[in-house]
């Protein structure tokens, strides 16, 4: 692992983060702004709900079903990859592999009916949505690790609990972070479009404002989330590189 | 061998058990008076009592039968010695049963329409769905012991969803409430497919027609590929309604200040953004998979074409594009599943399509619509899926086809 990487790496991290801060801080004062760009809209700017508490919202809807997602998966992940779980290995697989082509918006819109409108349904899609990438990543982090390698470690004694926690686990956690990268990513994403039903989040002056002509709301919207994604994925970059090994 | 063959089969001890928990203690059907509530609930124990009648060979009794004796079939099969031709019998007790369910909850849903008005409603409940797709993935489950091919499974998925649709065209299932949304709305669902079909055949026509040529120059230039991937991974992160908000304005823009755009039917909302963004998303999937796909390509091959005398064109067309092509497919094969899925969002945005379907059943809390536009988007994505894997089963088998 590279004990201390450059910390320039950090910047484009930085950057975006003040890009974001700046926006949620200068947007309900740019009401000017909109208004010289799209001058035919009698309100140019979103002030049902604050941005900043809209962001706190969607950050906090995606970061719990991420949450949720990481930790469940994860133990299905370790799961079927032991001795003891082996037979549902190929079955774990699959539901990943068929899972994925369905559409999150579809888990969504499915989740309605179970829980009705609200948050409760957008956490429970979005957590099981995320469930996907980081059993995929988990048993393809598992995967990685040579068998010689985990010979060595039973012959120098190691049970097979010490050998997850010490061999394992620290070898699959790039392929690991990769699949939570990847679930944290669609959560925010279908975390916009859970605004359709009924969750507050920055999805919501977009919803808004399509529903009523408002470019100037989707315009807000849009640009909050499209960054609130880009910083953090950023974020992710930056971890993986701490945590790739040298080969 | 066969000795070999374990004893008992954990996996369809546990999805079993699910399923007939899920069909003892989850409603089977729902009735309603009319759409908008959601009804009693009717379990499939219950359900029995429609039979009360002295109908003991008849049709429904037997269909009935077929019912409970696949799911139970299939429970017990965990629990004997497995082989090819126990997993071949699961197989086809997990399909009699899916037909067979969807049968009986239609004639359940006939008797119980005949107490009700025609705003009266008889909905699918959690218990059935929970139990077919538990079947289903049970099926999926056999079909992969029996070492079944990607073509394989596509052909057995695709008869068992001709035989579904049968079933839903015979009129059988008509008293069923998402049939009824159906009826009432014939003509734009069948618009609603052609439209999703339509954004997202012409997102990948896009997509392939910029994506190829560019993941040819990026493997060429490495500085094409330094510039391009970067700026294709921004594009990714990007939620996708996000993207379709910031594209409108601009789209808005053109199309109002150039004239003869706009009479093309672009604009900001509709198709226009909704390809855009669509062929946007599926350009890193693409690029990357062509670039992958050229790079596994060794150069001891090349060399080895070349020596046989073969000129640059018949050395790319004989043995860098077929060698390249599985690779390739599998980038195209996820830029299609994510298009289908996509192009459901595009509703918001105006493009139409069967999340038009799903939006106005959510917006007006109609969960009969919403299943309505989810059930064939789910079914597309699977499909195109389904597809290409076993497209690209066959373009593995071209490349090495004695390996």
């Amino acid at each position: 692992m590279k004990a201390h990487p450059s910390s320039r790496a950090a910047v484009p991290l930085l950057l975006l983060l003040a890009l974001l801060a700046a926006l949620v801080i200068g947007l309900p004062h740019a009401g000017p702004l909109f208004g010289a760009l799209f001058p035919q809209l009698e309100r140019p700017l979103y002030v049902q709900e604050p941005f900043a508490w809209l962001l706190w919202q969607h950050s906090l809807l995606a970061g719990v079903s991420s949450l949720a997602a990481v930790v469940v998966g994860s133990a299905i992940g370790v799961g079927v990859t032991r001795a003891g779980g082996q037979p549902f290995r190929a079955m774990a697989e699959n539901v990943v592999a068929i899972g994925q082509s369905i559409p999150p918006v579809a888990v969504l819109a499915l989740s309605v009916p179970i829980m009705g409108f609200g948050e409760l349904p957008a956490l429970l899609a979005l957590s099981v949505y995320g469930l996907l990438p980081v059993v995929q990543g988990t048993i393809g982090g598992l995967q990685t690790v040579p068998p010689s390698q985990i010979n060595a470690a039973t012959g120098l004694g190691l049970s097979p609990w010490q050998c997850l926690r010490y061999i394992q686990i620290p070898l699959a956690l790039p392929v690991w972070l990769a699949g939570v990268r990847t679930s944290v990513i669609i959560n925010i994403s279908t975390a916009a479009i859970a605004s359709t039903v009924g969750a507050k989040t920055l999805g919501s002056p977009i919803i808004v404002g399509l529903g009523g002509f408002n470019t100037a709301y989707v315009l807000q919207g849009a640009l909050l989330v499209a960054l609130l994604a880009v910083v953090v994925d950023a974020a992710f970059e930056l971890l993986s590189k701490r945590l790739q090994w040298p080969t | 061998m066969t000795n070999l063959q374990p004893r008992g089969n954990p996996v369809v001890i546990v999805l079993a058990s699910l399923g007939l928990l899920a069909l003892a203690g989850l409603p089977f059907l729902r009735v309603a008076p009319n759409r908008l509530v959601s009804g009693e609930p009717i379990y499939f124990l219950s359900s029995l009592s429609t039979l009360s009648n002295p109908q003991i060979l008849s049709g429904p009794a037997l269909l009935l039968a077929l019912v409970v004796m696949a799911v139970v079939a299939v429970f017990a099969s965990g629990f004997v010695r497995q082989g090819r031709a126990l997993h071949s019998a699961v197989l086809v007790a997990t399909a009699a049963f899916i037909l067979g369910q969807l049968g009986w909850a239609a004639f359940v849903a006939q008797q119980l329409m005949q107490a009700q008005t025609s705003l009266g409603r008889v909905s699918l409940g959690s218990a059935f769905w929970a139990s077919s797709v538990l079947m289903a993935l049970l099926a999926n489950d056999a079909l992969q012991r029996l070492g079944a091919t990607p073509l394989q499974k596509a052909v057995v998925g695709l008869t068992v969803l001709a035989l579904l649709g049968a079933l839903l065209a015979s009129g059988w299932c008509n008293d069923l409430s998402i049939m009824k949304e159906y009826a009432n709305r014939t003509d734009g669902f069948a618009v609603a497919i052609g439209q999703h079909l339509q954004i997202v055949g012409l997102a990948m026509a896009f997509t392939l027609g910029i994506g190829l040529p560019l993941g040819w120059a990026a493997h060429a230039n490495q500085q094409v590929a330094k510039l391009v991937f970067p700026a294709l991974n921004v594009v990714q992160t990007i939620p996708s309604i996000a993207l379709f908000g910031l594209l409108m304005a601009p789209l808005a823009l053109l199309a109002a200040s150039v004239p003869a755009l706009g009479a093309l039917g672009i604009s900001g909302v509709g198709m226009a953004p909704a390809v855009i963004a669509l062929t946007l998303y599926g350009l890193l999937p693409v690029v990357r998979g062509t670039l992958a796909g050229l790079q596994q390509v060794s150069t001891a091959q090349i060399n080895a074409a070349r020596a046989l005398g073969l000129k640059p064109w018949a050395v790319l067309r004989h043995v860098r594009l077929p060698l390249a092509l599985p690779v390739v497919m599998g980038g195209v094969r996820t830029a299609a599943v994510a298009a289908v899925g996509l192009a459901a969002v595009t509703a918001l945005i105006g493009a139409g399509g069967l999340g038009s379907i799903l939006f106005e059943g959510l917006f007006s809390n109609a969960q009969d619509v919403v299943l309505l536009g989810v059930l064939p988007i789910v079914g597309l994505g699977v499909l195109v899926d389904v597809m290409f894997s076993a497209l690209t089963a066959m373009a593995v088998k071209q490349a090495a086809p004695h390996a």
